[in-house]
């Protein structure tokens, strides 16, 4: 074990960046109980994206049309890929969502010829700073912040908007919901919009971080978020966002073991099957009974 | 007369909703009796305490004389708990809904649960894997092909019995409401029960099928000896056919007798007179 | 129908001997570098795994996508207890021990064991760790089980990778020099026996349980049908069966190794049951050929710079493929077969029925 700050830092920035994640898991899940297997792959593309727009353009432009970029992605998938399927069983709509995420790999992976893409460095984000003695990039610093930042603001626009109010009716009762004359419709896209929002900037954090891009390197962070999401009780935004930081810190003090740093993955998951088990509601979850 | 269901201070709480309330009653061999009252008294969720499907919060149930049910306040009810008799029931007997089924209770649903996917005929046989003899290797290989076409026949014969036996390979979705009905007790008398319980068996039907109906349970009752408990709406029926009658009213019993005693019983006038019924 | 039916069943029996004949002659005349020759192996290999999935997915409504987990379990028994003890040295080079008498040996497992054998082992431990993953796992209901059985898959390939167990399993290395067929014929007739195991299980009264299950979980428990056991069965004898894939799998690639385990092998294993429709066996079995000479061999072309003028280069294949994948899953949503079984009869009476187009039609309205 060489545990340092280093190991804490990354991990509450990988924490943030995977609560940008798994609110959009959360939100559809409580909206649709559709697990989007697809959103891993949509927060890849917009890395992706960005790649091949900072070629073209500068960076000041290229971000925001990434973002614009990815919430159309988002919109068009619920679009093309969920809504032709809304009254169809619910295994049938995650079996398309496995089938968008094996298309966006592909596609991806024919546009890079399945190369790794350098992501380009952003300007003060990137930067070095010093912090607890540990020299950082300013990315880890930003994205808790910002992170809550957002969350804080999604909150508000949830309890006090009128969109939020729909949101919070569909996701408590969707057929009583269509029938009070919400247009679930426009719900469900705006669950999506926002929900590709986030994973746009969480994909601009991920990546600065990362530094490079390929086809699968959504898959394992979407996962993630995903688990965090269960973890936190699915359908909550809180609960998606501590389940986040939790996964992020405690993979990455994992990642400090050489002997066990292969598990950092799996570690999530062994985590997802004991919140499954003794709480599967998670931990700001609702109990639900099942009426016969 | 022998009794086969006893349901003692049955209470089923639901967080800080009550809804069954210290429900006591007896149901004995050979009898028909009736559980009635206004929408949402709780008669469903009696019926899913007595087949297992709720863990009651305190009371016991016991059929044939054995507890298969009991328990009492744990856990965060404990605290919670809102009904009476707390302390008198000690132990915790669960059994899970097809454990009770093989003791000889079985049942029908108020919303029709049949399986979709298969025939008539497969419905029927469904309900005989219960009581099979052979195990996964004798059945894989058909090694057990007496067993199986004993079963058949007796499915056939159940079907032959209940009227279904023209329909027996059709969809059991495609039928007409009626006889989706029919083939839920068909379904239910394969398990061989001694028991059976009946959620609004009636419901949908017009008086000319409730009549039919009526002649059908006195059948079947004859014909495979059974002790029937159900759950009805239909007046006419509940009244023509019940030996003994039970009326609750927002999970607590206000009401048992004789169909005369019921019908001029001021409190289940009240209590009807008040809710508007689903017909 | 008041003629004396003609019995289809020979035409389905006939057509099956007629299948193996035709591998028969494959073997003799295909070189084994073909890619004819990797696709029927490859083909027999996955449907065997897509009919296991099947069996739980599609018959039995368990919605688990823990499928390579096992192959993993499966591929890598065989592997362990297969590898001749003299190759042993060089495949564990990184992870050798001593033994009692002082010599240095390859890992810790001595044992091998002939192939038949391994492939049997392979589905028990497969089918023992399905035992204890099922016991958690199956009280999950539908995307929580799904997501659960994924992530057991996610923590098996950790685990056999991990550098505690090198000994074992390599490590990250791969296993390599244990036997392995070099004809198609082995494949077929091993995948065959386990498909037509499963086809008698799904028939059986507990294929009919298992169904009941699937269609309605209260309701079948109600018939008596124990739930947390008939759930077990079947998953067990599904994780059974996705072993013997998995060192019917390690056969065909002839080496081994944890990273091609991932859930897109689960994936793809899923599209393919959907492809063939779930709840329909010969679907799957249709479905994995389709599949598999699809994506390796018709649609290779694609992949051919100029074919198509600016779009087809190296990727172009699997791009092409997975939207005819979406398309299947958005408008065929039955998939190829439904929830039926192949039969001539079908066929035969399909074809009739085009023929004698509307009359026959409204008859069966009737």
């Amino acid at each position: 074990m060489n545990l340092t700050i280093d190991h804490i830092l990354a991990g509450i920035s990988a924490g943030g960046q995977y609560a940008l994640i798994a609110i959009g898991y959360t939100m559809v899940y409580g909206i649709l109980r559709l697990i989007n297997f697809a959103h891993g792959d949509v927060f890849m593309a917009s890395g992706l994206i960005i790649v091949y727009l900072t070629t073209a353009m500068p960076l000041q432009y290229a971000i925001p049309v990434v973002i614009i970029a990815t919430v159309f992605i988002g919109f068009l998938i619920e679009r093309a890929a969920y809504k032709p399927l809304r009254s169809a069983p619910r295994m049938s709509v995650m079996i398309s969502a496995i089938g968008v995420s094996y298309l966006i790999q592909n596609l991806a992976l024919y546009i890079t010829g399945g190369l790794p893409q350098t992501y380009p460095a952003i300007p003060w984000i990137s930067d070095s700073v010093e912090l607890f003695g540990a020299v950082t990039k300013r990315v880890t610093v930003v994205t808790p912040v910002l992170t809550l930042v957002l969350v804080v603001a999604l909150v508000v626009l949830i309890r006090y908007t009128k969109i939020g109010m729909a949101m919070r009716a569909v996701s408590k009762d969707f057929e009583t919901s269509q029938l009070m004359g919400i247009k679930i419709n426009k719900v469900i896209s705006t669950t999506f919009i926002i929900g590709s929002f986030l994973a746009a900037i969480g994909s601009l954090l991920y990546f600065s971080s990362y530094q490079s891009v390929t086809p699968t390197s959504g898959a394992m962070p979407g996962l993630k978020a995903f688990v965090a999401a269960v973890f936190g009780g699915i359908g909550s935004i809180p609960g998606a966002v501590v389940g986040a930081f939790v996964i992020g810190i405690c993979e990455n003090i994992i990642k400090s073991s050489t002997e066990f740093s292969i598990f950092s993955d799996a570690f999530t998951f062994a985590l997802l099957i004991i919140v499954l088990c003794v709480r599967p509601t998670g931990i700001f979850g609702e109990k639900t009974t099942d009426k016969v | 007369m022998k009794n086969l269901l006893k349901l003692e201070d049955v209470t089923m709480q639901f967080g800080g909703v009550v809804a069954v309330n210290n429900l006591s009653l007896e149901v004995n061999e050979g009898e028909i009796v009736s559980l009635i009252g206004p929408n949402g008294a709780g008669k469903t969720t009696a019926f899913n305490v007595v087949t297992g499907v709720y863990e009651p919060t305190n009371g016991r149930v016991s059929f044939d004389g054995k507890a298969i049910v009991e328990s009492y306040p744990h856990g965060k009810m404990n605290r919670l708990y809102a009904g009476e008799n707390k302390g008198v029931y000690k132990k915790h007997i669960v059994k899970t809904p097809d454990k009770i089924t093989k003791l000889g209770i079985a049942r029908t649903f108020q919303n029709i649960r049949l399986f979709k996917s298969m025939t008539v005929l497969e419905n029927v046989l469904v309900a005989m894997h219960m009581r099979r003899k052979s195990n996964l290797f004798t059945a894989t290989f058909m090694l057990n092909y007496k067993e199986e076409k004993a079963n058949k026949q007796k499915a056939l014969d159940l079907l032959d019995k209940v009227g279904l036996l023209d329909v027996k390979d059709e969809l059991a979705t495609s039928l007409p409401y009626g006889k989706q009905r029919r083939l839920e007790i068909a379904r239910a008398l394969a398990t061989e029960p001694t028991l059976l319980l009946l959620d609004e068996p009636a419901a949908g039907m017009n008086p000319q099928e409730t009549a039919e109906l009526t002649q059908f349970i006195y059948r079947i009752r004859d014909e495979f000896g059974l002790t029937i408990f159900m759950i009805e709406h239909h007046m006419d029926l509940v009244m023509d056919i019940s030996d003994r009658i039970y009326v609750i009213d927002f999970g607590k019993m206000i009401a048992s007798g004789v169909p005369a005693e019921i019908q001029n019983n001021e409190l289940v006038i009240k209590a009807y007179l008040g809710v508007s019924e689903d017909e | 129908m008041k003629t004396k039916k003609f019995n289809y069943r020979i035409v389905d029996v006939a057509l099956l001997i007629a299948l193996f004949a035709l591998v028969f002659l494959a073997d003799q005349f295909l070189p084994t570098y073909d890619i004819k020759f990797k696709v029927l192996q490859k083909g027999a290999v996955f449907a065997l795994v897509a009919v296991s999935m099947n069996l739980l997915n599609g018959f039995t409504g368990l919605f688990s996508l823990g499928q390579a987990g096992f192959m993993l379990l499966g591929a890598y028994t065989y592997a362990i207890f297969t590898i001749p003890n003299e190759a042993r040295l060089s495949v564990y080079k990184y992870y050798t021990m001593t033994n009692s008498a002082g010599e240095e040996i390859g890992g810790l497992v001595q044992l091998v064991l002939p192939m038949g054998i391994a492939i049997v082992l392979a589905g028990l431990v497969a089918a023992v760790f399905a035992y204890f993953i099922g016991l958690p796992v199956l009280r999950l209901k539908s995307d929580y089980l799904a997501i659960a059985s994924l992530g057991f898959a996610e923590i098996l390939r950790a685990i056999c990778q991990w550098k505690g167990l090198g000994t074992l399993t390599n490590g990250s290395n791969q296993l390599r020099m244990y036997p392995y067929f070099n004809s198609i014929m082995p494949y077929f007739l091993i995948a065959g026996l386990c498909i037509a195991i499963i086809a008698l299980l799904i028939k059986s009264t507990y294929g009919r349980a298992f169904k009941a299950i699937r269609d309605d979980e209260v309701a079948a428990e109600a018939m008596g049908i124990n739930l947390a056991k008939h759930k077990m069965i079947s998953f067990v004898i599904s994780s059974f069966f996705a072993g013997i894939g998995g060192a019917l799998f390690a056969m065909y690639q002839n080496t081994i190794q944890a990273k091609p385990f991932t859930t897109t092998l689960t994936y793809e294993i899923l599209l393919i049951v959907v492809i063939g429709g779930i709840g329909s066996l010969s679907g799957s079995v249709i479905a994995s050929f389709l599949y598999i000479a699809c994506s390796e061999w018709w649609l290779r072309f694609l992949d051919t710079e100029g074919v198509i003028p600016g779009l087809s280069r190296n990727g172009f294949r699997l791009v092409v493929f997975s939207a005819a994948i979406m398309v299947i899953v958005l408008f065929f949503r039955r998939g190829l077969m439904g929830d039926k079984e192949f039969s001539t009869e079908r066929i035969v009476n399909g074809v009739k029925s085009i023929f004698s187009g509307k009359k026959k039609k409204t008859k069966e309205v009737e």
